[in-house]
């Protein structure tokens, strides 16, 4: 317990910086919503006959004139990558920053097995990016309301839901990378993020490659599949928690074994 | 009753030696030196003690317990300082010592405090803040204040000022009557034969001699002054030989009535005869080879 208030306690700066810049931009796109809602008839339809560059954000299935519609494009994005930056940023660090600025050895001469220090770890990267989510899907629904528009709850719990899942798979597969890593690390977190996010776009662009959604997390986030469908894509679903076990696996396996620097 | 046991103990790092060949006992209640210059293997030894990193080969064990499976247990029984302390900086000295009571289990508030006073360390101030010498303080506190049984530091007074490092010693004193076990690693000798009864030297990863610091100090050696001349070209066990106008002085690890008889057929004005210091003898054994 107590390495897992530390760590929250230590990631607290950065946890509300990123809470709030996330908060804020999906609140800044919310309330722009009324004023936009009304010049939308006109540039969905531009947008419908735009092409693959639609299609990558999945605008061409979704109606901007409508709240999920803008609410998807716009937030979904924002929410997406932004918090799957920080879902990254997060886990990747948490075992090699002990080791890059030498605070491991201090932490595990004390009694406390490698094992544990990894539960514990672990935990407080959970803790962070539940916290994030439930913030910011609450700011984004008070918004909402503010604004006067009925909050399409299914389609808007479901989509929250299946970033919330994608953050926990990317941090999974982050914390592996940790174990591995004892020098700038924080770098490898992010441009996996960004690297899933483009291998998302791809997808989205070309048929003969859709097999990519099989890889990233942010396959089963489409949120024009989401609404289309009102649930959640299983498969894909079911591969990511196969990856993330494979990502604690190997953190697991290789932290109880290697040497401390 | 033994409670460091060090059998054969190697480390490599990939093909880099940590060290070839530790083996040595700690008894309960000694204060024992670790001598041997940088990079000899002291920190590589502790390191494997404290599991931080995993032998290659043989085994060690403190208080029975083996170093490689019960390393959790072992560490509850320890107080560990490392030669650099490094700490979350963005803490207060006050937080760092919680947090160390917390992964201990236990809460030795008082005794933190009275460390803090006596070792003249701001509780209250950033670790951040801290020159090298207070942030080793918050180190020194974080290994004692949970009134460990056997204490590792290693170069425990780099960067402690001499009046810091006088009270430092008084303090490990105190805990060694109280029956402390105390394993200190230095490179400063005369630290080590003004505190500890036994000592270990370890050179190029090895153990290279392992007694009580008076029998080290007294290894049949004798240091050798001479005023005037004579000729030691026949006689072994001749150390360290530096030669000036007025004479000579060596260490000398031999027969005696060679020496003499070398003597009595020089010109000599004065002698002395003397038992090295452990500097000397440290010399001694690195000089070898």
């Amino acid at each position: 317990m107590a390495l897992i208030k530390h760590e929250v306690k230590q990631g607290m700066i950065s946890f509300w910086i990123w809470t709030i810049s996330i908060l804020s931009l999906m609140m800044i796109c919310i309330f722009l919503f009324p004023q936009m809602k009304e010049q939308m008839q006109d540039v969905t339809k531009v947008f419908a006959d735009m092409g693959s560059f639609t299609a990558a954000f999945g605008m061409d299935t979704l109606n901007f004139g409508t709240l999920i519609g803008f609410y998807g494009v716009e937030c979904g994005n924002i929410l997406g990558l932004g918090a799957a930056l920080y879902a990254s940023f997060c886990a990747v660090s948490i075992l090699s920053k002990e080791e890059k600025d030498h605070t491991a050895e201090f932490l595990l001469s004390h009694p406390i097995s490698r094992k544990q220090v990894l539960i514990q770890k672990l935990i407080a990267v959970w803790i962070q990016i539940v916290l994030l989510n439930v913030i910011v899907y609450l700011g984004s629904i008070l918004s909402i309301s503010l604004i006067g528009e009925e909050i399409p709850f299914k389609e808007i719990n479901l989509m929250h839901l299946s970033f919330f899942i994608m953050q926990i798979e990317l941090s999974c597969i982050c914390f592996g990378i940790s174990s591995f890593l004892s020098k700038g690390s924080i770098g490898i977190g992010l441009g996996l993020s960004i690297l899933m996010y483009f291998l998302n776009l791809i997808a989205n662009i070309s048929e003969s490659v859709e097999f990519l959604k099989y890889i990233t997390p942010f396959g089963y986030c489409e949120v024009s599949d989401i609404v289309e469908t009102l649930q959640l894509n299983g498969t894909y679903i079911g591969i990511g928690i196969v990856l993330s076990i494979i990502g604690i696996g190997i953190g697991f396996i290789h932290y109880c074994r290697k040497d401390i620097k | 009753m033994k409670i460091i046991q060090v059998n054969h103990l190697k480390k490599y790092y990939g093909k880099s030696k940590g060290i070839e060949d530790v083996s040595f006992e700690v008894e309960k209640g000694d204060f024992f030196g670790f001598i041997g210059p940088n990079g000899a293997g002291k920190s590589t030894t502790i390191r494997t003690l404290l599991g931080l990193i995993y032998p290659t080969s043989g085994s060690a064990s403190i208080n029975g317990m083996d170093i490689v499976k019960e390393k959790e247990q072992i560490k509850k029984q320890i107080g560990y300082l490392p030669s650099e302390v490094m700490l979350y900086p963005s803490m207060k000295v006050k937080e760092a010592l919680k947090l160390s009571m917390d992964l201990y289990k236990v809460d030795c508030s008082k005794q933190a405090s009275l460390l803090c006073q006596r070792l003249n360390l701001d509780p209250n101030k950033k670790i951040e803040d801290l020159s090298f010498g207070n942030r080793k303080k918050v180190g020194i506190v974080c290994a004692l204040q949970h009134n460990p049984e056997l204490l590792i530091l290693d170069e425990p007074t780099s960067g402690l000022d001499p009046l810091m490092q006088k009270e430092f010693f008084e303090i490990l004193k105190e805990k060694n009557e109280k029956g402390t076990t105390i394993l200190l690693s230095s490179h400063i000798l005369s630290e080590i034969q003004r505190n500890c009864n036994k000592a270990a030297i370890i050179r190029d990863g090895k153990i290279i001699a392992c007694d009580t610091v008076e029998n080290l100090s007294n290894s049949n050696a004798k240091y050798i002054q001479i005023h005037g001349n004579a000729s030691f070209d026949t006689l072994n066990g001749i150390k360290n030989m530096v030669k000036d106008k007025e004479g000579c002085s060596f260490l000398y690890n031999g027969d005696i009535s060679l020496l003499l008889n070398c003597l009595s057929k020089g010109n000599i004005k004065d002698i002395t005869i003397s038992e090295p210091d452990l500097e000397e003898v440290f010399m001694h054994y690195y000089k070898e080879n």
